[in-house]
């Protein structure tokens, strides 16, 4: 170890990799992975989302699961919270949309409206 | 760099590994692979999470979720149920700890837990949330960069004065000022010098320097590395018992993980400061943890202790100067440098700054390590997050201290707990184990059992200790067994004081104090042995009797036949009964009756 920053290179490099470790505040993406939404294709969307935040580098983003969220017909869905706890309901989720929402909405902020609940039941 | 969506921490404390956490990583492993998840979650080893009674301990990322006592056959279920379809395995959950009231209750979340919320985490800050045999996840955690500003931005002088601000204590039992002992040090005219670190861990019960050694042994080589630039040394020893393999092999790692990083070695950070470490094993020798006797081991003689002055800070290994401190000692340093003095005093009370981590064991619900800030009262301690005692029982007294320490009676639950108020009590912090007692337990029998470890141990260089505490013990064993003599108990009053006064070392010094604290709160106890030759709690097998009740025995006869020294005799239609020369207490009849007709007599 020559010097300080050096250190904190490897702090933050390794920091990014074990942050979920700690209790974060930053989005959150919840993946329905109940029975139905696995059948409808959840874990494809899942590892999708996975890889494409992984390759953003955007570690204070969380993947998680949950169970059945009660609209088997719309599924797979993903639910995106931001920071302030809004919630964005995705349905009919494919990997291709995925990629897009992490583009849009987690990077830039702007919800995917066309992908939401309500435009899919119009 | 591969990133994970989730981290599933399994324990990898001593107290897991033996209720088998490694057979529950394979398993894992394999259980990850068949569900193909092993690039997207990620199987971690940390450090003694302090719930060792609950283990094997498992916490799982992002959620927080820990699953306690969980068995090789339930990592399907994790896997299957939480890892792959995000569904919490309730059944596996630990319970918010005595008031759980139903399963729901039970927290999801281990920072929700009674046992968690109300600690607070210093020493054992990395504990259970990093691996502790990758250095880079003990700098993701601001590793280091405590020993980096010490050598880049603050002199010798400045962290000393930190140091001493902060007003930390040994926390390995005496309580000494750490930055007083560094400065001592210090002043010592420049040359060798020697930076040494006591995990010798004798106390039985005690386990907390062991927790830190195999959780996060890096902020022990870096706080030794802090110290070594502070007095001026560039060698330090870890004295550690060889009974501790995991602790010794993960220290291990971590001192060749240091090495390949430059942070131990030549020119540290850049700057012309060197420091090298070595690890020497110890026999488990209680005495051995006294200092200037495991100065002597480290030298390689036989653990003896010699006397102070010269103290080590003046003349220790190899008559140079030297400071020894305690593991959790070293593991508070690298907190404060980076936190500064001001933020590590505004916790604790006025003499005894910081926090203390106890070693939790006896009669109480949540055995395991608990690190409160200093003035916690014990009442805290048991009833909040030790979950109160099992089976509804009440607390009669707690020992803290060990073998050098003494107990504090229900009467003092609500003192706050630091070094001065337990000295007061006649106790002492000692290096942190405190057992709970229930009202089943015999206090004559408790300090008889504390003695016997001093006799086991004692090196017997000195008389006072040698012969002294082997007279004291006879006292005990005679009261114990009902043929206790008036004038007995003023006999241990009068070795005991002398021995205090005359031993050489802190040992024989400090052996009678668990007898002189039990007589101090339960002389009544001592009494009712001495003269009724009763035992009030009904411990001290040679004062009780097992007896059949006449009018309840239907001489059904299977208590005789239960028996394993035919020590019960009868016949058809008369009550059986017990010969009480034959009898050896073993409990199985009255265990067998069905007609609870058998009772024991106190
Ligand atoms: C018989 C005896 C056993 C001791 N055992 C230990 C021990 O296991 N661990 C420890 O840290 N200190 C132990 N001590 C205290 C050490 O002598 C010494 O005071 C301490 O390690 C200094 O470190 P500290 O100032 O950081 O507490 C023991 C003392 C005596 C008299
Ligand atoms: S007090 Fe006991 S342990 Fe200490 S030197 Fe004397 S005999 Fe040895
Ligand atoms: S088992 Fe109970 S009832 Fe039967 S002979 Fe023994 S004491 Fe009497
Ligand atoms: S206590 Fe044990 S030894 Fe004594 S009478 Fe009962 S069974 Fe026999
Ligand atoms: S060893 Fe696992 S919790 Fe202590
Ligand atoms: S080994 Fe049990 S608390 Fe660590």
């Amino acid at each position: 170890m020559k010097s300080l920053a050096e250190l904190e290179e490897i702090r933050k490099k390794t920091l990014e990799q074990i942050s979920l470790r700690k209790s974060n505040d930053g989005m959150r993406v919840i993946v329905g992975m109940a029975t139905c939404g696995i059948a409808a294709g959840a874990r494809p969307v899942m590892t999708a989302f996975v890889e494409e935040l992984n390759k953003r580098n955007m570690t204070d983003v969380t993947v998680t699961m949950t169970g059945c969220i009660g609209v088997c017909r719309l599924e797979p869905i993903v639910e995106v919270i931001d920071k302030d706890g809004n919630k964005t309901t995705y349905v009919k989720m494919t990997p291709e949309k995925a990629v897009r929402i992490v583009a849009e909405h987690i990077v830039n902020g702007r919800v995917c409206a066309d992908y939401t609940i309500g435009e899919a039941d119009k | 760099m591969q990133l994970y969506r989730s981290h599933v921490l399994v324990c990898g404390g001593t107290g897991c590994t033996s209720s088998n956490s490694e057979k529950i990583i394979a398993e894992f492993d394999v259980q990850l692979a068949r569900n193909n998840l092993q690039n997207e979650v990620k199987i971690v080893k940390t450090g003694c999470f302090g719930l060792c009674a609950e283990g094997p301990i498992i916490v799982v990322y992002p959620e927080g979720a820990m699953y306690t006592m969980v068995k090789v056959e339930d990592v399907k279920e994790i896997t299957e149920e939480h890892l792959l379809k995000g569904r919490i395995v309730k059944r596996l959950l630990l319970s918010s700890g005595h008031d759980a009231k139903d399963a729901d209750e039970a927290s999801s979340s281990l920072e929700n837990s009674e046992f968690f919320k109300r600690q607070m985490r210093v020493a054992l800050r990395n504990c259970g949330i990093i691996n502790p045999e990758q250095i880079d996840e003990y700098i993701a955690y601001d590793g280091y960069k405590a020993l980096g500003k010490a050598l880049t931005e603050l002199k010798p002088a400045d962290v000393i004065e930190i140091l001493k601000k902060s007003g930390l204590r040994g926390r390995g039992g005496g309580g000494f000022p750490t930055g007083l002992k560094w400065d001592f040090a210090a002043k010592q005219p420049e040359g060798k010098k020697y930076v040494c670190c006591n995990a010798d861990e004798g106390d039985p019960g005690a386990f907390m320097d062991r927790s830190v050694l195999e959780g996060d042994p890096h902020s022990l080589i870096e706080a030794m590395a802090i110290a070594a630039y502070a007095i001026g040394s560039d060698q330090g020893y870890v004295y550690v018992r060889a009974e501790y393999p995991i602790a010794v092999k993960r220290l291990q790692i971590a001192i060749e993980q240091a090495k390949e990083y430059g942070l131990l070695g030549k020119n540290i950070f850049g700057t012309d400061f060197n420091f090298d470490l070595e690890i020497r094993l110890g026999a488990g020798a209680f005495v051995c943890g006294e200092e200037t006797a495991l100065m002597t081991s480290v030298e390689g003689h036989r653990g003896e202790p010699r006397p102070r002055p010269p103290f080590p800070a003046v003349k220790g290994l190899w008559d140079k100067p030297t400071i020894l401190n305690n593991v959790e000692t070293y593991a508070n340093v690298p907190v404060i440098i980076l936190k500064g003095a001001e933020w590590f005093t505004s916790i604790g009370t006025e003499k005894s700054k910081g926090t203390k981590v106890f070693a939790v064991g006896g009669n109480i619900n949540n055995t395991g390590l608990v690190e409160v800030p200093m003035g916690t009262t014990l009442r805290e301690v048991v009833y909040d997050i030790g979950g109160g005692i099992p089976k509804g029982k009440k607390f009669k007294a707690a020992q803290t201290g060990g073998p050098s320490g003494g107990c504090i009676p229900a009467s003092h639950l609500d003192t706050p707990i630091d070094y001065d108020s337990l000295i007061q009590l006649g106790s002492m912090m000692g290096s942190g184990g405190l057992i709970v007692m229930d009202e089943d337990s015999c206090m004559v029998d408790i300090a008889k059992f504390f003695l016997e470890f001093t006799v086991e141990e004692s090196c017997g260089k000195c008389p006072p200790c040698r012969i002294g505490t082997k007279r004291m013990l006879e006292v005990l064993e005679r009261i114990t067994e009902g043929k206790g003599e008036e004038g007995d108990i003023e006999k241990l009053e009068i070795l005991a004081k002398n021995i205090k006064a005359s031993a050489l070392c802190g040992l024989g010094q400090t052996a009678p104090n668990p007898v002189l604290s039990t007589l101090r709160y339960f002389k009544d106890e001592y009494m009712a042995h001495v003269v009724d030759k009763k035992c009030p709690a009904g411990v001290c097998k040679s004062m009780m009797k097992y007896v059949i009740d006449a009018d309840a025995c239907k001489s059904c006869g299977i208590c005789a036949k239960q028996c394993p020294v035919s020590a019960i005799s009868g016949e058809k239609k008369v009550p059986y009964v017990i010969d009480q020369d034959k009898c050896i207490k073993c409990g199985v009849c009255m265990e067998k009756c069905p007609f609870k007709a058998i009772f024991k007599n106190v």
